[in-house]
């Protein structure tokens, strides 16, 4: 399991403090529902975003954050298996994380979460989220195409109110690192279609928005 | 930020500021009338609804918080209260729940919990 990319890669796109911005149909979709309502729960499960949070909050809506990438590299989840292989403990990553009642969120953003996290975490997330979704709730997740490449920036996503995202790289030191030897978390997979619809089988319906960065937006209904 | 910027409740009087050091451990409620730097570890509760608590990069608390300006480097596992302001600095770690009428957080924080924004002091959230 290789998490981060290579220190050496130096031509890889460069951190920026400042952020970049894409047009989003999915998230066009989920701010029309959130300027026209009051009182949704929404929980994001992306990097930490203040923008987000603010947003959100001065719309009358609940907020729930929880960073579910860096919280699924905690050594302590590094187990092994039978055969003595490295695995992650996806039953002690859902009883620490995803600890919230069934069917209380209207929206969960889970923008490119899938992409970077470690596959036997993926569809175990994507189940609990789905339970803890109210029926008619709207999920929206950001996949690679084939073309984007392993070392595709993975981005903090900032919402603005409007179709518009803002984007800052994000950069974590691996677990046990000191701060100054932080780097972007690596592409683990490309799901293709086939995959993407039976990660969401559960799911009433999925509507997908193709980009021109590479990207595939998924919207799916619970 | 390096060098850490302690927010001020305010009046005069509370300019005094007390310390947990880094070696310091206390179990309990902590509560009292002035400015509060935690650099140590406090497990328990922490209570200074008219001033400020800082945790230092240093410090580990397993405590809700309650104050007026909270100011966080370093882990906390708790609720957070607090009646002004709520600055998170790139290196916080918390998991609980926020309460407060203003928040600012620094790009690498970490935060996990429900997000409640006030409009007003002793008003309801706005959620």
């Amino acid at each position: 399991m290789k998490f981060f990319r290579s220190s050496s890669n130096q031509d890889a796109p460069q951190a920026t403090a400042h952020k970049l911005t894409r047009r989003s149909s999915g998230i066009g979709e989920i701010a029309r529902i959130l300027n026209s309502q009051e009182g949704l729960c929404v929980l994001d499960v992306g990097a930490t975003s203040a923008n987000n949070i603010q947003f959100l909050t001065s719309q009358g809506h609940k907020n729930y954050s929880e960073d579910l990438l860096r919280a699924s590299l905690d050594p302590a989840l590094r187990t092994k298996d039978d055969a003595g292989n490295a695995v992650i403990d996806s039953k002690k990553f859902l009883d620490e994380n995803l600890v919230y009642p069934n069917g209380r969120f209207d929206i969960v953003l889970c923008w490119n979460l899938p992409d970077y996290m470690e596959e036997s975490l993926v569809k175990p997330t994507i189940d609990r989220l789905w339970s803890q979704m109210k029926a008619g709730g709207l999920l929206l997740a950001f996949f690679h195409t084939r073309d984007a490449g392993p070392d595709s920036t993975c981005y903090r996503y900032h919402i603005t109110g409007t179709d518009m995202l803002e984007m800052q790289e994000i950069k974590f030191a691996p677990p046990g690192r000191p701060a100054s030897e932080k780097q972007s978390p690596r592409l683990q997979r490309v799901f293709n279609n086939r995959h993407i619809e039976n990660l969401f089988r559960d799911f009433a319906s999925i509507k997908f928005f193709l980009a021109r960065d590479n990207i595939r937006e998924v919207l799916v209904v619970r | 930020m390096d060098v850490p910027n302690v927010p001020q409740s305010g009046n005069s009087e509370s300019r005094e500021r007390a310390t947990i050091g880094k070696s310091v451990v206390i179990k309990g409620e902590v509560s009292g009338s002035e400015d509060l730097y935690i650099d140590g570890q406090v497990e328990g509760s922490i209570d200074l609804r008219n001033h400020s608590v800082t945790v230092g990069p240093s410090g580990n608390v397993k405590a809700g918080i309650n104050a007026k300006f909270i100011m966080i480097q370093g882990k906390v596992d708790g609720s957070l209260n607090a009646s002004d302001r709520l600055d998170l600095r790139k290196s916080a770690v918390v998991t609980g729940d926020v309460t407060t009428q203003r928040i600012a957080i620094e790009e690498g924080a970490f935060l996990k919990g429900k997000v409640d924004i006030q409009k007003e002091m002793g008003k309801g959230a706005a959620s």
